[in-house]
């Protein structure tokens, strides 16, 4: 760390702080929004300070919905969302950490070539395969479900090139070791490059969950049904109103509680993410 | 407890290398043999292929009356220490060593048992639940040690387990090893490049170079017998002298010398002396370098083409440096001249390709 003097100090300090303004005001202005009377906001006369409309508003936005737009409970959505988030964040870790055992372990025909089809898919994200995934879905009669919302999500690249590096630097003797103790291939996977890759699987897991959690597209297309809609998609639904006033409390106590399962990933696994990220531990 | 036979062993990788061309080594039940050699010889695949981490593409391996082969590691009956050691980081002491007994469905009584009795010999009983990363370097090696006494196998496999210690730690464990060997009387095979290491732990010494085995005997033998050059420079510290003979006039006064091209002379069989043996070498040397160990002196000199009228009997040595062993720490000082001599009985003669013994 470089000590600065006196000015130099104040004024990053002072930049620092006006950062912060930026990032923390639009998010103060959500919660006095989500705690004010609809018409007062809808008038333009809304005021800085929390109003007391908070209880009201969101039980009004966990239990009973807009009573417009989606009239679909706010709990319920991110019940969808939670679901399709976990399923996204286990299935792609699941997935790709026993690819990565396979093409790190193994030797079979045409190694090298899968690998290189797996890295190519990183190419392809969902946005550019969307019609035939969407065909595909589909024609499996999984739209408007969990499977339909997170298994196209699952497949990975970056997760599975990810553990591949990992795997290419556990020494060798390890495996060898194990081979002399009588441990087979699948013993060696579970007892211990798994514990081993332990930091690795939370780091990616927050990423991963965060990734997920913020599918918008993907649900918007393959749900219709409203009580299969995500909190993404569902706050998009409940500011587009026909005839009647967008409930801005409503869809603001929404996006606040949108961002609450993230930011509770991120603070219970910070330790274990940071570890992940800077350390291996051999 | 088994023997250990190596018959026509042969690896060749599939690029068209050849790692190991044809070696044949018998180790008897319970003795302690060790491989040695310069890095790339060969000498750590031959062990990995008596562990089975290596296939074999000629010959045989036979452990304890059983051609293994075809065998898996964990069937040979066979624990290795690798030179890293390689503990499982995530697991405890006691269960680094419970593991390979574990997966093998012995009782998790008997591996108590066990894995308490090892780690009482090997002093590791406060540390039982501590994680690899919180013991020292001779601590892990000794978890290592461990890890392969509580199989009690046949045979022990060790790769350069000590080359990753400081040097007392190496020494105070290199007669543990020794000690332990002895008391569980278990056939081992231990791969080092340090020749001291190999000289002080073998019961049976195989030196190799370049996938080949060059010598195999006991260690005193092949130090007093070496019977190629490359034996004779690799083992001892400081090594052998190796000159180029140029005339009969030496291999004439000894019987069955004929053919000799190079002679060799430990430096510790020199004497610093105005006299010369009848049939001995006599060189004159300009000191250039002194090393004292305390105990003893290494005299480094060069020895000139002008001194070559010094040598009483000798053949025609070309110029060179000749290492001297003086006891004590009196030796000479450097640009002082100085006359080394060396008895009959105590020159070695090789074929001038350095390839055999002939004499000496």
């Amino acid at each position: 760390m470089v000590e600065e003097e006196g000015f130099q100090r104040y004024l990053a300090h002072i930049i620092l702080w006006i950062g912060i303004a930026i990032v923390a005001f639009p998010v103060y202005l959500a919660i006095v929004a989500s705690t004010q009377d609809n018409a007062v906001i809808a008038n333009g006369q809304m005021s800085l300070l929390p109003g007391g409309h908070f209880f009201e508003t969101y039980y009004q936005t966990l239990f009973v919905g807009t009573s417009g737009s989606t009239r679909e409970p706010v709990l319920n959505m991110m019940l969808n969302s939670l679901i399709m988030a976990l399923l996204i964040a286990v299935g792609k870790i699941a997935i790709s950490i026993i690819s990565a055992y396979a093409i790190v372990y193994f030797r079979f025909p045409f190694r090298m070539a899968i690998f290189w089809t797996i890295f190519i898919t990183l190419m392809l994200p969902v946005e550019v395969r969307i019609y035939p995934t969407y065909k595909i879905v589909a024609d499996l009669h999984l739209l408007d479900s969990y499977a339909g919302l997170s298994l196209p999500l699952i497949a990975s690249a970056t997760a599975t090139l990810l553990f591949r590096q990992f795997f290419m630097t556990v020494p060798d003797e390890l495996l060898e070791a194990s081979r002399i103790d009588g441990a087979g291939p699948f013993r060696f996977f579970w007892d211990t490059l798994l514990p081993l890759s332990r930091t690795n699987m939370a780091a990616l897991f927050v990423i991963l969950f965060i990734l997920g959690w913020n599918q918008y597209l993907w649900p918007l297309l393959i749900t219709t049904r409203d009580d299969m809609q995500t909190i993404q998609v569902g706050i998009r639904k409940m500011i587009t109103t026909t005839d009647a006033l967008t409930e801005w409390p409503v869809v603001m106590a929404t996006a606040l509680l949108a961002m609450l399962p993230p930011v509770f990933v991120v603070v219970v696994m910070q330790k274990l993410f940071v570890r992940g990220l800077v350390e291996t531990e051999k | 407890m088994a023997n250990v036979t190596l018959r026509s062993v042969r690896k060749t990788y599939p690029g068209g290398f050849e790692a190991i061309k044809g070696v044949d080594v018998d180790v008897g039940d319970g003795q302690f043999c060790v491989l040695v050699g310069p890095s790339g010889c060969g000498k750590s695949t031959l062990l990995r292929m008596v562990a089975g981490l290596e296939t074999i593409t000629g010959g045989e391996i036979d452990i304890g009356g059983r051609v293994v082969n075809q065998v898996e590691p964990a069937d040979r009956d066979i624990a290795m220490v690798f030179q890293n050691y390689a503990l499982y980081p995530h697991m405890s002491v006691y269960n680094n060593m419970a593991y390979g007994l574990r997966n093998r469905g012995m009782a998790e009584a008997e591996i108590r048992t066990r894995v308490e009795e090892a780690a009482r010999v090997l002093e590791l009983s406060p540390m039982l639940e501590r994680k690899p990363r919180q013991l020292s370097g001779g601590q892990r090696q000794r978890v290592a040690m461990g890890r392969a006494i509580v199989r009690q196998p046949k045979v022990f496999l060790f790769d350069e387990p000590l080359s990753n210690l400081d040097a007392k730690l190496r020494i105070a464990m290199r007669v543990e090893i020794r000690k332990l060997q002895r008391r569980l009387n278990t056939t081992s095979i231990y791969v080092t490049h340090d020749q001291l290491e190999a000289m002080t732990l073998a019961d049976i010494l195989v030196v190799m170079n370049g996938g080949q085995v060059e010598q195999i005997g006991n260690p005193l033998e092949i130090y007093q017998r070496p019977a190629t050059t490359f034996v004779a420079s690799f083992i001892g510290a400081p090594p052998m002298n190796l000159m180029p003979l140029r005339s009969d006039e030496l291999t004439s006064q000894i019987a069955g010398a004929d053919g000799a091209g190079i002679v060799g002379i430990r430096p510790e069989d020199f004497v610093i002396s105005g006299e010369t043996a009848s049939g001995g070498v006599a060189l004159g040397l300009t000191v250039e370098a002194i090393e004292h160990v305390g105990a003893e002196t290494f005299v480094y000199g060069s020895r000139q083409r002008e001194e070559q009228g010094v040598a009483a009997n000798p053949g025609e040595l070309p110029p060179g440096e000749v290492i001297v062993r003086v006891p004590g720490a009196t030796g000479p000082a450097i640009g002082e001249r100085i006359r080394a001599v060396a008895p009959r009985d105590k020159l070695h003669l090789f074929t001038a390709d350095g390839r055999k013994r002939v004499a000496g």
